[in-house]
């Protein structure tokens, strides 16, 4: 299945890419998508959304989703 | 409701008066109280001057998330209108970054409905800033307790 995989912030650019298209096999979760896209260890403060809501590193992930990995918010 | 991010720099007390005149919600009379905040660059952070700004976000989610937070206080302080506007791209100190306004019949829905979505806004939407400081630039790591 495949997977859109966003970057955004300082994340963005430790990883070196705004986006990935991931071709994983099922199942999947959250994890997965950031260990095959990064290969990095997750920093502490890590926050994940799955299509455009937040979600958990555990949470399954389905063919055609967007993952997105971000630092803390400072918006406002 | 009026929810927009903004690439260009706007006045937030022009935005705030033509909303209030054009919305069929906010008819003369029907209203009691409008509380609004507006969060503006500061030229010093921790210490250090801070001369412009880069404010990202993630364009699709950030605007789901402040919609759905408009709806959510709209209903839960019965709200007769809000608007929400917020910066992105390049911003000079003075800038306005952020307009929060809420309409309700009394003073205590409005004004405890502005202070929530601020404090929602500041804690779960998708916007990230970047200081361009006179040694070089900085990511901010975390916003400031409410």
């Amino acid at each position: 299945m495949q997977i859109r995989v966003r970057f955004f912030a300082s994340l963005r650019e430790e990883v070196g890419a705004a986006d990935r298209l991931l071709e994983l096999a099922a199942p999947v979760t959250v994890s997965d998508v950031w260990r095959q896209a990064t290969r990095m260890t997750p920093p502490a403060n890590l926050l994940c959304a799955c299509n455009h809501a937040y979600t958990d590193w555990d949470a399954p992930v389905n063919d055609g989703d967007e993952v997105a990995f971000f630092p803390p918010v400072t918006g406002g | 409701m009026k929810i927009e991010i903004r690439p260009e720099p706007y006045d937030p007390w022009d935005e705030l008066a033509a909303h209030q005149s054009a919305s069929d919600a906010l008819a003369p009379g029907r209203y009691g109280a409008c509380a609004s905040f507006v969060g503006t660059m500061r030229d010093f952070n921790e210490g250090e001057e801070v001369r412009s700004m880069h404010l990202e976000h993630y364009p699709e989610m950030t605007q789901a998330q402040l919609e759905q937070l408009a709806e959510e206080c709209i209903r839960r302080h019965g709200l007769l209108d809000v608007l929400v506007l917020h910066r992105v791209g390049e911003i000079l100190p003075n800038d306005p970054i952020v307009l929060v306004a809420a309409w309700s019949a009394h003073r205590k829905e409005a004004l405890g409905a502005c202070r929530e979505m601020m404090e929602m806004l500041k804690s779960r939407a998708t916007f990230w800033k970047k200081e361009q400081l006179g040694r070089g630039e900085r990511w901010v790591e975390r916003n400031t307790p409410g």
